[in-house]
């Protein structure tokens, strides 16, 4: 299994008046390609620190990073865009969308950043593409507003697949969500996965951890557990659980 | 994307486009006015008649009471003669008298200027006659009882006729009419040179005023590169003639036409460098404008700068967003504001009756100006923009 994300070593200082913050305090670790994980940890753990510093927004103060097999630690900003346009996608907590402007044109985003030559109809068909494999392809016209959270984050999923990425990464991307969106969304990562693609996502909920494959739990900028998921749930199963409790109450009320 | 990002906030790029808008709009209007006045003047110069002189006689002072212009009575008809056949270069010269008289024709009377000219008067000013002939050579030593008269001597005194061939009547002089001049408007000092009758020099100084000194002389040289030597000669013969030492001033002042020209031109030249800067002021009050705008629009959307820098925006690809934006913004405000300030120009030209004269270059600089404001004014702002840490920017709230 070729390592998509390779950490060795990783420190990050943080220097913020007369204290320095140690966010994160030498993280080495590899992620392959088609696993699925989550880094996990209470606030302040240092994993939002990582998730910057794989999202490649931010650079190690110390040790060395491979994406790809490339070295990305040192790269400067305009690289760096480069990289993150190319081989990341991601999906973020309160969705990020651009707000009056339509879904279609929402998920083209990245592809105007593109340096390969990407026409226009091209870009259209793309985008449509994601949109599709999110199950949005009707609501291309449809501006943020008129979505439900489900939908937005389902938009910023299809804007994060539509540079054919390399890793995923999603930061909280249920926080926003109640249980039963959570779990649709989800469902969307875990066929993404099945699929292939290699997803990489920061959460302090539990039950949202126990999709992913594998669990990193991070504690004072440290790795203090790695583990593989044992009993992994499915967001299938979850939603027809969901609803069968839904009727429940329905019923007895 | 920088255009639809306008098009989201209408109201917000309309108010900061109007601040170009008046800029541009004033700039053009008031260069315009300055021009046209300047083109006035020089046209009202141009009616001189072409590399004309003028040598008017000194001021004669007594007692610290002094006269005016040709008051001292040392100009005299063989002074213009000796101009006329000595200087070389000059190729016409007319003796000129003034007076005012009440003159009558037709039962009506009017009060005029009474010009005393030579017969190549008409040709030094440069001055058509409408209908009928110039007096002759002949009528100015016959002491001829001719006139030539202004439209505005026909309007007043031959309302519904025509004035060829009847007489008007000059300190109980009569004087018959042989031509109408053409209608010449204001002078340089704004006075009607069409209320004027023409008579010959002789027949002025024996007839009417009766007098023996001239006011002034006109000269005409051959072109601008001898009107300098020809000034200078006409001033030592003249002071040859009128018998003065050298330690004596001049009775008589000479006039180029250019000197007279550039006197004009630099009020005009001033007014329209005045107006011009004053309205550029606005412009650049707006061009402050178009930077607040696009700074609040950047503090406004820096979260959507921090997106776009995730999905793999360069700070060129944000700087250079923000500045189309500005230029925008500035560029189409200067379009309008063109055909505002031509607009309003028209609209003043009718309304007051100004002269307008807007150049392609005026309006060429001021939409280049206005893009250049966009430019430099929205370069603070964008650059601003693409220098924002992405990860700082996604979190703003």
């Amino acid at each position: 299994m070729a390592a998509v994300i390779k950490l060795e070593n990783i420190h990050k200082t943080y220097h913020t008046g007369e204290v320095d913050v140690l966010a994160v305090r030498g993280v080495s670790l590899e992620i392959g390609q088609g696993e699925f994980v989550a880094i996990m940890g209470a606030s302040g753990s240092g994993k939002s620190t990582m998730m910057n510093i794989i999202g490649c927004l931010d650079r190690p103060t110390e040790g060395r990073y491979f994406l790809d097999g490339t070295d990305v630690s040192h790269l400067d900003r305009d690289e760096l865009a480069a990289i993150r346009n190319k081989k990341l996608g991601f999906v973020f907590q309160g969705f990020n969308l651009l707000s009056r402007t339509s879904a279609l044109e929402n998920v083209e985003l990245p592809l105007l950043y593109t340096h390969d030559h990407v026409t226009a109809d091209m870009q259209r068909e793309r985008a449509v593409h994601a949109l599709e494999i999110v199950g949005l392809a009707d609501r291309a016209d449809h501006h943020p507003n008129q979505l439900s959270g489900g939908q937005q984050q389902r938009v910023a999923i299809a804007r994060a697949l539509v540079n054919s990425p390399s890793v995923l990464l999603a930061d909280e991307p249920t926080g926003n969500l109640d249980t039963r969106t959570s779990a649709e969304v989800m469902g969307v990562f875990q066929k993404l996965n099945d699929e292939g693609i290699t997803i990489v996502m920061v959460t302090h909920e539990l039950d949202i951890a126990s999709y992913t494959k594998r669990n990193v739990i991070m504690r004072d900028g440290v790795v203090v557990n790695d583990a593989l998921v044992e009993h992994r749930a499915i967001a299938e199963v979850e939603l027809r659980k969901l609803q069968q409790a839904h009727q429940a109450v329905k019923l007895s009320s | 994307m920088a255009l639809r990002a306008l098009r989201r906030n209408k109201m917000r790029s309309t108010l900061t486009a109007l601040g170009i808008i008046i800029g541009v709009g004033a700039v053009i209007a008031m260069v315009g006015i300055g021009n046209g006045a300047k083109s006035q003047v020089e046209a009202q110069i141009a009616s001189l008649g072409q590399n004309v002189i003028l040598v008017f006689a000194g001021n004669w002072s007594s007692g610290g009471v002094r006269g005016g212009w040709g008051s001292a009575g040392t100009m005299r008809v063989e002074d213009a003669e000796a101009i006329a056949r000595e200087i070389p270069g000059v190729i016409a010269v007319s003796p000129e008298v003034r007076d005012h008289q009440q003159v009558l024709a037709n039962g009506l009377n009017w009060y005029t200027q009474i010009l005393g000219e030579g017969p190549e008067y008409l040709d030094i000013r440069d001055w058509p006659l409408e209908e009928g002939a110039m007096f002759t050579d002949q009528d100015v030593r016959g002491t001829a009882k001719v006139c030539i008269v202004g439209k505005t001597i026909v309007n007043q005194l031959f309302p519904n006729e025509d004035p060829v061939g009847k007489v008007v009547i000059i300190r109980n002089i009569p004087f018959k009419i042989l031509g109408v001049l053409v209608p010449k408007g204001l002078s340089v000092m704004n006075t009607d040179q069409d209320d004027v009758i023409i008579i010959p020099y002789t027949s002025e100084m024996k007839r009417v005023s009766k007098r023996t000194n001239l006011n002034a002389i006109i000269v005409q040289a051959a072109s601008p590169d001898v009107s300098d030597r020809v000034q200078r000669d006409m001033s030592d013969l003249l002071r040859q003639r009128h018998r003065l030492g050298p330690d004596r001033d001049d009775d008589f002042t000479i006039r180029g036409q250019q000197e007279i020209a550039d006197a004009a031109t630099a009020t005009t030249r001033i007014m329209t460098v005045l107006l011009g800067s004053i309205a550029s002021v606005s412009l650049i009050v707006g061009g402050i404008g178009i930077m607040n705008i696009m700074l609040v629009s950047v503090t406004e959307r820096t979260r959507e700068i921090g997106i776009r820098m995730a999905v793999g925006a360069h700070g060129r690809d944000i700087l250079l967003q923000f500045l189309i934006e500005a230029i925008t913004l500035s560029s189409v405000g200067g379009l309008i504001g063109i055909i505002v300030g031509v607009g309003s120009a028209e609209l003043l030209a009718t309304w007051k009756q100004w002269p307008m004269l807007i150049s392609i270059s005026s309006v060429v600089l001021a939409f280049l100006f206005s893009a250049a404001v966009g430019v430099f004014f929205g370069f603070y702002p964008a650059r601003k923009a693409s220098r924002l840490d992405p990860i700082d920017a996604l979190r703003y709230e």
